[in-house]
């Protein structure tokens, strides 16, 4: 009784020595996971996942709380570099590309307060104080940031166009299934 | 020598862990999606396997055996195992944070993998000596390398054929495994006389 | 070579397809010049690249030849009017693309007259620098008239910069159903001779080879017996063989060179021109005429009076079929040629530079059969003239895994449509690889505007830190001034107070 009580005290604490010292030893700084993901990341901190900026969404998905496809600005494109990151297989086709995806200023009712400006990520509206603002298309993520600020609601998300240059062939539907 | 090799080529192949004992189906279904991290999965089991064999013999000749504590072996066992299985999953967050990500919940469920304790016990029960139960344990690792490889190329090619609704996923995969079981039971039929 | 190949020399290439051509009789018939019609409807994207931008208001009245609309940006083409009248409208039609959403065009209706604007001939090209030539044709909105509307004088600086010794002039009109090339060859067969050599001299090159499919005896012997006082231009007839009209088969077939994968023509010192676009630096150049008309095979099934028509760009299918006559209602409308054309959904689309045909299929042959299940034959191996395998690759887009579809360099693929000609399943195959390459296409675009978006939050913080840094800076001088200000007061005090 006394040789099993010991024995296995013995065993376990051997056991715990070295996997405290192996601890030491393989100890991983803060988690490089993370940095990598945010590195990927738009880092406009626009918030549109839910989580606070992008280091909050990198540590959200490092740690599996959070799926690649959580940022819609990076979009498609994104998703897919994450998941190779983390090796993991994503069905891009859940992928919300769509939908509403940039400001658009209503230029009869906008009065040119400026508010909208001070908040986007991306310096994507143009204006001044008593002129009417507008939208740089190529440069608005669609965080949406602007639309509580306008005290006129003069501006709105509106979905991106499909133009000539956009358009891609529909995938043909499945047969023999 | 030629008994070591017929050793391993018996464990690898003809008494095979997964197909033929059936022992470690959980990471078998579970990380079979791509061929990396099956492989990665592969060589982490190798790894704490043939440690844990080899731990087993020596806890099993040098303590359990002359204090006659034989009644402690699986706890003992399962001590040693869950040890190395942290030891591995230390090492593989360090060098291999991707392939940590990709093993997930997989790699600290080792511990629990069947075929671990399994062969352990086995090695045991047969009365090896070190060296074969070495051999043994690293032959049985080496075949669940081989068909968690094999099975996950076959997925890969799976997820491009058109499959019935109904039978998509894992109904198609558990169809397949079992096809590959039958193939591996052909090995019986080896003979080296 | 093998002594498999040795007993069993095949004839011809080893790629492709061979369709019933249905050229004729439509090849045949006399070219008919279409009665311009009242209104022209000019599209701004008539080429590969940025379309072109308006320089006409609503309204203005224009000659035939004017500019309507400039190039936009390095790879771009201006537009001009096909005839005199008057701009109508500047607005959004359908375009000629198989989305069939609306792209901008000038609507033009004609005064009757066909006046010419003014035009600068020149006597000798060949006295001109080879730039001076891309420059004339840039200027008269010539593009690659194969199909592709690459601008060509991008092509001839390339040309020029890679040093390319070879002119290829495409004439193999590979597509069933057409014979635009092989009328204009019939018909035009100087003009073809001498857009080409203006092109070699403009290009540096050496020597011409006329690539013309063997179905067309008519054309090469006009060809032939044009370009004969040219030593260095030689008419090679090659096999009847879709898609031998395509860049890279060409040369291999003509030169016996493969041009590499991700690589261009260029590259292996040949540039390739198609037979119309080479008439088209001819009349740039010597009449100074911009692209403003070209031949347009009409053909299929429901055409009554089947033929090659010269028609003004901007005329819309209907007016071309108005004018050759239709014998029951089409059951589909295609633009180009039946292998890689562009499906219409109605016939008020105008013809644009690249259109090379107009098909008004009857419902016989408009039929569709329903796609099945792959039965892993093979065929579309065989027939892929890139040496694709077209089933593999249709497996990874459908399962969704575009990188690997692109490990079977998708990215390859011409879109000639053979594979799925040849295939016995009539799985839409040209769709998916047409489909993944969006995607990839989308994904690509989305990458470079992350990268975009990162630099202008850099740029954004980077200001934000600038003015907090700026203000701090005023803050403290104005603390400073106001200090010196205090203390000079506080001295000046002291000072009057001193007496």
């Amino acid at each position: 009784m006394l040789i099993a009580i010991l024995s296995l005290t013995l065993l376990g604490s051997l056991l715990g020595l070295g996997l405290g010292v192996a601890a030491k030893k393989f100890h991983v700084e803060g988690d490089p996971l993370t940095a990598e993901i945010e590195a990927l990341m738009p880092g406009s901190n626009c918030g549109q996942c839910g989580f606070p900026g992008c280091p909050g969404a990198a540590a959200a998905i490092a740690d599996g709380s959070a799926p690649v496809t959580v940022c819609p600005p990076g979009g498609k494109a994104l998703a897919q570099a994450l998941a190779a990151k983390l090796g993991i297989s994503i069905d891009l086709g859940e992928v919300a590309d769509q939908g509403p995806q940039i400001a658009a200023v209503a230029e009869e009712i906008c009065i040119g307060c400026c508010r909208c400006i001070k908040v986007c990520p991306t310096d994507a509206i143009l204006g001044a104080a008593k002129q009417i603002h507008n939208v740089i298309r190529e440069a608005c993520t669609g965080c949406g940031n602007c639309i509580d600020r306008c005290p006129t609601e003069a501006m709105t998300m509106q979905p991106v166009p499909v133009t000539l240059q956009h358009w891609i062939w529909p995938k043909p539907e499945m047969v023999g299934a | 020598m030629t008994t070591y090799l017929l050793l391993l080529i018996s464990t690898a192949l003809v008494n095979n862990v997964v197909l033929v004992k059936f022992l470690g189906l959980c990471p078998f279904m579970g990380v079979s999606k791509n061929m990396d991290s099956a492989l990665g999965m592969g060589l982490a089991t190798t790894f704490v396997i043939t440690l844990a064999c080899g731990a087993s013999w020596m806890l099993e000749h040098w303590l359990l055996e002359p204090f006659d504590l034989v009644y402690l072996r699986i706890l003992t066992f399962i001590l040693v195992i869950a040890a190395t299985v942290q030891f591995v999953e230390m090492v593989v967050k360090k060098s291999a944070p991707a392939l940590y990500q990709a093993l997930g919940i997989y790699l600290p469920l080792i511990t629990t993998n069947c075929a671990v304790l399994g062969l352990a016990l086995l090695t045991v029960q047969e009365k090896m000596s070190f060296i074969d139960t070495l051999v043994y344990g690293f032959g049985s690792a080496l075949g669940f390398t081989l068909v968690m490889l094999m099975f996950a190329g076959l997925r890969e090619r799976l997820a491009l054929a058109n499959v019935p609704a109904a039978f998509s996923g894992a109904p198609v995969s558990f169809i397949l495994a079992s096809l590959l079981s039958l193939a591996f039971m052909g090995f019986a039929g080896l003979n080296f006389q | 070579m093998g002594i498999l190949d040795r007993f069993f020399k095949s004839h011809g290439p080893d790629w492709g397809v061979h369709p019933d051509d249905h050229k004729r009789p439509a090849a045949d018939a006399p070219l008919r010049t279409l009665p311009v019609p009242e209104k022209l409807y000019i599209p701004m994207q008539q080429h590969v690249g940025g379309p072109a931008r308006p320089v006409v208001l609503v309204g203005q009245a224009v000659l035939k030849g004017q500019l309507l609309a400039e190039a936009q940006g390095n790879i771009s083409a201006p537009i001009h009017a096909p005839t005199s009248g008057r701009v109508v409208a500047i607005g959004e039609i359908t375009a000629p693309h198989p989305s069939g959403l609306a792209q901008l065009a000038i609507t033009l209706a004609s005064d009757g007259n066909d006046t010419w604007g003014e035009r600068q001939p020149v006597v000798d090209p060949f006295s001109l620098s080879p730039a001076e030539i891309a420059k004339r044709t840039a200027a008269a909105g010539v593009v690659g008239l194969g199909g592709a509307t690459f601008p060509s004088a991008v092509k001839f600086n390339l040309g020029k910069r890679l040093k390319v010794s070879t002119l290829i002039v495409n004439g193999g009109e590979c597509e069933p159903y057409l014979s635009s090339d092989d009328c204009l060859m019939r018909y035009r067969a100087s003009e073809v001779v001498d857009g080409l050599r203006i092109i070699m001299h403009a290009i540096g090159a050496g020597d011409a080879l006329v690539g013309i499919e063997e179905n067309k005896p008519e054309a090469i012997a006009a060809m032939k017996l044009a370009a004969e006082p040219f030593g260095n231009v030689r008419i090679c007839p090659v096999p009847a063989r879709y898609p031998m009209g395509s860049d890279k088969q060409l040369i291999q077939t003509l030169t016996g060179k493969e041009v590499p994968a991700d690589a261009r023509a260029a590259e292996v010192g040949v540039l390739v021109h198609n037979v119309s676009t080479c008439a088209a630096v001819h009349r740039a150049l010597r009449l100074g005429e911009p692209l403003i008309e070209r031949i347009v095979t009409v053909n299929g099934g429901a055409v009554a009076t089947p033929g090659n028509v010269f028609a003004p760009l901007g005329a819309r299918v209907a007016d071309l079929l108005g004018f050759t006559g239709l014998t029951q209602e089409p059951a589909r409308l295609i633009l180009g040629g039946p292998m890689m054309g562009t499906l219409l959904p109605h016939a008020t689309i105008p013809i644009v530079k690249g259109a090379s045909g107009i098909l008004a299929f009857d419902a016989r042959e408009a039929r569709v059969p329903e796609a099945g299940a792959c039965i892993r034959c093979g065929s579309c191996t065989r027939a892929c003239p890139m040496g694709l395998l077209p089933l593999e690759m249709a497996n990874h887009i459908r399962a969704g895994d575009l990188e690997g579809a692109l490990r079977y360099e998708l990215s390859d693929c011409i879109a000639c449509g053979c594979c799925a000609y040849v295939c016995p399943a009539h799985i839409p195959l040209v769709q998916y690889f047409s489909h993944a390459k969006g995607e990839l296409s989308a994904r690509e675009r989305s990458k470079l505007r992350n990268a975009a978006t990162r630099r202008l939050v850099e740029q954004r913080l980077a200001r934000l830190e600038r003015e907090t840094r700026e203000k701090a800076a005023a803050a403290a001088k104005r603390k400073a001034e106001r200090d010196a200000a205090k203390a000079r007061a506080a001295g000046t005090s002291v000072t009057e107070a001193s007496p």
